[in-house]
């Protein structure tokens, strides 16, 4: 990892796959800008996605993330930097000679051809044989699941159909690099998650960089190697998924993925290993320096976070593990699975007169009641769970 | 309430729909009546003014004048729409609004305007009027036509579809002709045929710049001072319109084809 | 591909020239020509290019310009309020009633006699109004008249007719196209509030249909103020419009720059006359919304 300090890379030292720092860096930008008139599309972004890598470019609509995908594709023009794929600077390198192929937002599927047509497209000036194509474009429909569909017209195939054309078209052609923008978006959500796992195993099958581009945290989380959160045209967070959830770098990084509950806190000491705080409703916490994050410059002042499932409600009779302390349940929302509590801890407003709830999640367990608004329980949880942002 | 509404508006309009048919369908009737004046009641059925018309040196002449034209004009308006539909539609460029504005303007412009105005450029540069000046005058006219059918055309165009072929290894060139050009064959022939149709029809262009050379229209309009000719005047008539409603429902059919190869839903008919 | 702005506008302009260049030789130089033949004077068979404003004058204190200005206007206006008036319900059963799976094949019919020559439709109408024609003689043929009705062509009644009747489709349309983006919601809204069926179309539906009813208008009055077949055929050369006058300054005088005057004077006209008709609808727009 050769980025700059200003972004935060991951604390944990320990890559979400060993391997994978080993591996030849597949793209590189380095300082790549880009502007659409006034507008300052991109600004200064450092990246090194490696080689058998799913990553994922994540973050709201407007951030930059199509733009440094289409970038990277050879579809935009770059005002200043380096964008290297496998090593070679792509400056004057047209998309359609670039070691990279792309799977649209809107699949893009040439209505006028048959499935066939569209999976072979890409074959045109190849040198094989006509029966070799051939061939080749069912080994293709087959990997995507769509054997014996190649005679189907194109305008006819569903959602999720025509993904998997958009798959096996770009992917018969062996790129270095497979570029997805927003591919799930426009399926329903049962088909979603579907596709979220075949697209896991075909990209272990294939072995190729995939870069993702999605707006929704959870399919980042649940498919990528590594992610980067891209805020205003600049990376917020480069991570692997877990110590992305864990310890995100900002406030604004936790906003945006999963809930994330905010207390206010008042720093009272630090050393090398910890920082000591208070916390209304939770007490003296000595914070892990590994989960200090920094505060985006809008917080009203530090802040620590912590996940809704990092703490438990305990029954009455229950043994505490870790820290315990008391509330009265404000809000139930249930959902089957599991039910959300909204608990308002005992003195959480003794820092600035407000009191603060705490979200927290309970997963249901069959014969266990779900306990009523206005009552009283106790919390646990563990200092280990919690993020300072400061 | 709501379906009595309905109904009443559909009378209306079944109404209006026959007031706009009436005198078109009066052609065929007076075409195929044996008189020599057209007044009712009908005399029985002839095919004499068809005959007449069939062996009218002079009409023969002016139809393949008004082929002539139509068929340039039509090429021409639509080679030049296209252009001005993919500008249109793909890029975004200074004085756009401007320019579509002035290239569209015969569409609201009177004809006598846009007919006075070219014959005095056209006397003024040394041209002396013939076909080929009636041909220039009609690529004008029919030029927004064009642009109008076409830009739908390539207005429902995902521009993704031109991106895709470009990254999975064709030229800008190359994506053009297997892509873009397969899907909007169909707009470029119903431009095309509506163009012909317009061309064909057109009277005032071609009554002012056509010199001595005669169109269709302008001998149809030489011989309605005769009373003799009427007759066969409808039988001329009644062919050219039976054209142009061939002509038009095969655009329509392009067009149509054209949008459900693109899988889009139907939206409506042209303009 | 899509490189650049500059590279973007670059493509475009290159693509657009073509049929730019044409437009401009072809019809903003035709239309500046007459502009500037306007302002010169005419000699005996030639045009002598000395600056004046002889021939506006001459075209604005002549008695008959006037009056066939107005008789242009007052025509051109009645078939506008004819042919909206009338194309609106058609418009609203297209939008409202039909099934969308029939509403293409309803536009279809509706704009193929628009399809059909114009010399021939107008034509028509002579034959259906004429002293011998297509009424009288039905009319006479079962009796109920025993004269030929003279009132029936050569009048601006019959010239009104015949221009309604070619413009229909051109009136038509634009409406349908307003009335087919009105959000169906907010009519449901209007009558949830509380409105009769009526008040919903007033205050909800018109409203919104007017821009539709502004390009209708417009499309239908500009062109049928030029129009030169329809005084020619049915007014029998004796009930003339502006396009015949400028026709005949133009070439049977063959006075240019006096014809000029005359296009540009009445080009000027309806310019201005529908810029007052744009500035009045989104007045009268603006209080309603």
């Amino acid at each position: 990892m050769t980025a700059p300090q200003t972004i935060p890379q991951g604390r944990s030292g320990t890559p979400p796959r060993p391997s994978l720092a080993d591996r030849r860096p597949m793209i590189e930008c380095r300082g790549v800008q880009k502007y659409f008139g006034d507008y300052h599309a991109l600004r200064g972004i450092d990246l090194t996605i490696r080689e058998g890598e799913f990553f994922s470019l994540l973050g709201p609509s407007g951030c930059g993330k199509t733009t440094l995908l289409r970038t990277i594709a050879g579809f935009e023009d770059i005002g200043s930097g380096v964008v290297l794929v496998d090593g070679k600077d792509m400056a004057n390198v047209p998309a359609n000679v670039r070691p990279t192929n792309m799977v649209f937002q809107s699949y893009a599927i040439f209505p006028h051809l048959t499935v066939a047509e569209n999976v072979g497209f890409g074959l045109r000036r190849d040198p094989r044989s006509r029966a070799e194509k051939a061939a080749a474009v069912e080994e293709a429909l087959e990997m995507v699941g769509l054997r014996g569909y190649g005679k189907r017209a194109a305008h006819a195939l569903s959602g999720g159909q025509r993904q998997r054309v958009a798959l096996a078209r770009a992917l018969i052609l062996k790129p270095k690099v497979l570029l997805l923008d927003e591919p799930l978006s426009a399926l329903d959500r049962k088909m979603r998650e579907q596709m979220q796992v075949e697209l896991i195993k075909l990209q272990r099958q294939v072995g190729i960089t995939f870069v993702l581009v999605t707006h929704d945290q959870e399919e980042a989380l649940v498919m990528s190697d590594r992610i980067a959160v891209m805020f205003e045209g600049q990376i917020a967070q480069l991570d692997g998924p877990e110590a992305l959830y864990a310890r995100p770098a900002s406030r604004r990084v936790a906003d945006f993925i999963g809930v994330m509950n905010f207390m206010p806190a008042r720093i009272l000491g630090e050393t090398a290993e910890h920082v000591t705080v208070a916390v209304p409703g939770f007490g003296t916490v000595e914070i892990p320096a590994r989960n200090v994050s920094r505060a985006d410059p809008g917080d009203p002042g530090p802040s620590i976070g912590f996940r809704p499932e990092a703490a438990t409600l305990l029954a009455a009779n229950a043994e505490a593990t870790g820290r315990v302390n008391g509330g009265v349940i404000d809000e139930v929302v249930y959902y089957g699975d599991m039910t959300y509590y909204d608990v308002i801890m005992d003195g959480s407003d003794a820092y600035d007169g407000i009191p603060h709830e705490v979200r927290i999640s309970m997963r249901n367990v069959f014969g266990r009641e779900v306990p009523d608004v206005g009552t009283r329980v106790r919390v646990s949880w563990s200092p280990g769970s919690l993020v300072l942002f400061r | 309430m709501r379906r009595f509404q309905g109904s009443g508006l559909r009378v209306y309009a079944v109404l209006y729909l026959a007031f706009l048919y009436a005198p078109i369908a009066l052609l065929p009737i007076f075409a195929f009546n044996n008189a020599t004046v057209i007044a009712f009641p009908l005399q029985g059925f002839t095919t004499e003014w068809f005959g007449q018309m069939v062996q009218n040196a002079a009409l023969r002449q002016a139809l393949l004048n008004s082929l002539i034209i139509a068929v340039s004009a039509s090429v021409l308006a639509t080679c030049l729409g296209i252009f001005a539909a993919r500008a249109s539609t793909r890029f975004r460029f200074p004085g756009r609004g401007p320019i579509m504005g002035l290239i569209m303007l015969p569409l609201v412009l009177p004809e006598i305007i846009v007919a006075m105005s070219l014959l005095v450029v056209l006397l003024a540069a040394g041209l002396s009027l013939s076909i080929l000046t009636v041909i220039l005058g009609h690529t004008l006219i029919c030029m927004p036509y064009a642009i109008a059918i076409l830009s739908t055309a390539f207005s429902s165009l995902d521009r993704s579809l031109e991106e895709a072929a470009y990254d999975l290894g064709e030229t800008k060139w190359s994506a053009f002709r297997l892509v873009i050009l397969p899907l909007v064959m169909p707009g470029i022939i119903s431009a095309l045929l509506m163009s012909f149709t317009i061309s064909l029809d057109e009277f005032i262009i071609a009554f002012f710049l056509a010199g001595n050379q005669p169109t269709l229209p302008t001998y149809i309009f030489s011989q309605l001072r005769f009373p003799k000719s009427i007759p066969m005047i409808m039988a001329l008539g009644t062919v050219l319109v039976v054209m142009s409603i061939a002509l038009v429902t095969l655009a329509e059919y392009f067009r149509r084809r054209g949008v459900a190869r693109t899988g889009q839903t139907d939206s409506g008919g042209f303009l | 591909m899509a490189a650049g702005n500059s590279t973007e506008a670059g493509q475009g302009l290159r693509l657009i020239a073509p049929p730019l260049l044409y437009a401009i030789l072809l019809l903003a130089v035709p239309l500046l020509t007459i502009l500037a033949f306007s302002f010169f004077k005419d000699g005996y068979l030639t045009i002598v290019r000395e600056f004046t404003v002889e021939n506006y004058v001459a075209t604005w204190t002549d008695p008959i310009f006037r009056t066939i200005l107005l008789r242009s206007l007052w025509v051109a206006g009645l078939v506008t309020l004819f042919t909206v008036a009338l194309s609106f319900p058609v418009a609203y059963f297209l939008s409202f009633v039909v099934a969308s799976e029939r509403k293409a094949m309803w536009i279809f019919l509706i704009t193929i006699p628009f399809w059909t020559s114009y010399l021939i439709r107008v034509f028509l109408w002579k034959v259906i109004l004429g002293y011998n024609g297509v009424i009288n003689s039905g009319l006479k043929s079962v009796g109920l008249i025993e004269q030929p009705l003279q009132f029936l062509l050569y009048n601006t009644g019959s010239i009104v007719l015949t221009l309604s009747h070619s413009y229909a489709p051109f009136a038509i349309l634009p409406i349908y196209v307003a009335l087919e983006k009105i959000d169906r919601a907010l009519l449901e809204a209007g009558r949830d509030l509380g409105e009769s069926r009526l008040m919903t179309f007033w205050r909800v539906t018109l409203p919104l249909a007017m821009p539709g009813v502004v390009a209708a208008v417009l499309i239908v009055f500009i062109p049928t103020i030029g129009d030169y077949v329809t005084p020619t055929v049915i007014g029998g050369g004796k009930i003339p419009m502006v396009a015949n006058m400028i026709q005949a300054q133009m070439l049977d005088i063959d006075n240019k720059p006096l014809g000029s005057a005359i296009a540009i004077s009445s080009m000027a006209v309806v310019a201005a006359l529908s810029m007052v008709f744009l500035w009045l609808n989104r007045r009268f727009l603006r209080v309603r919304a």
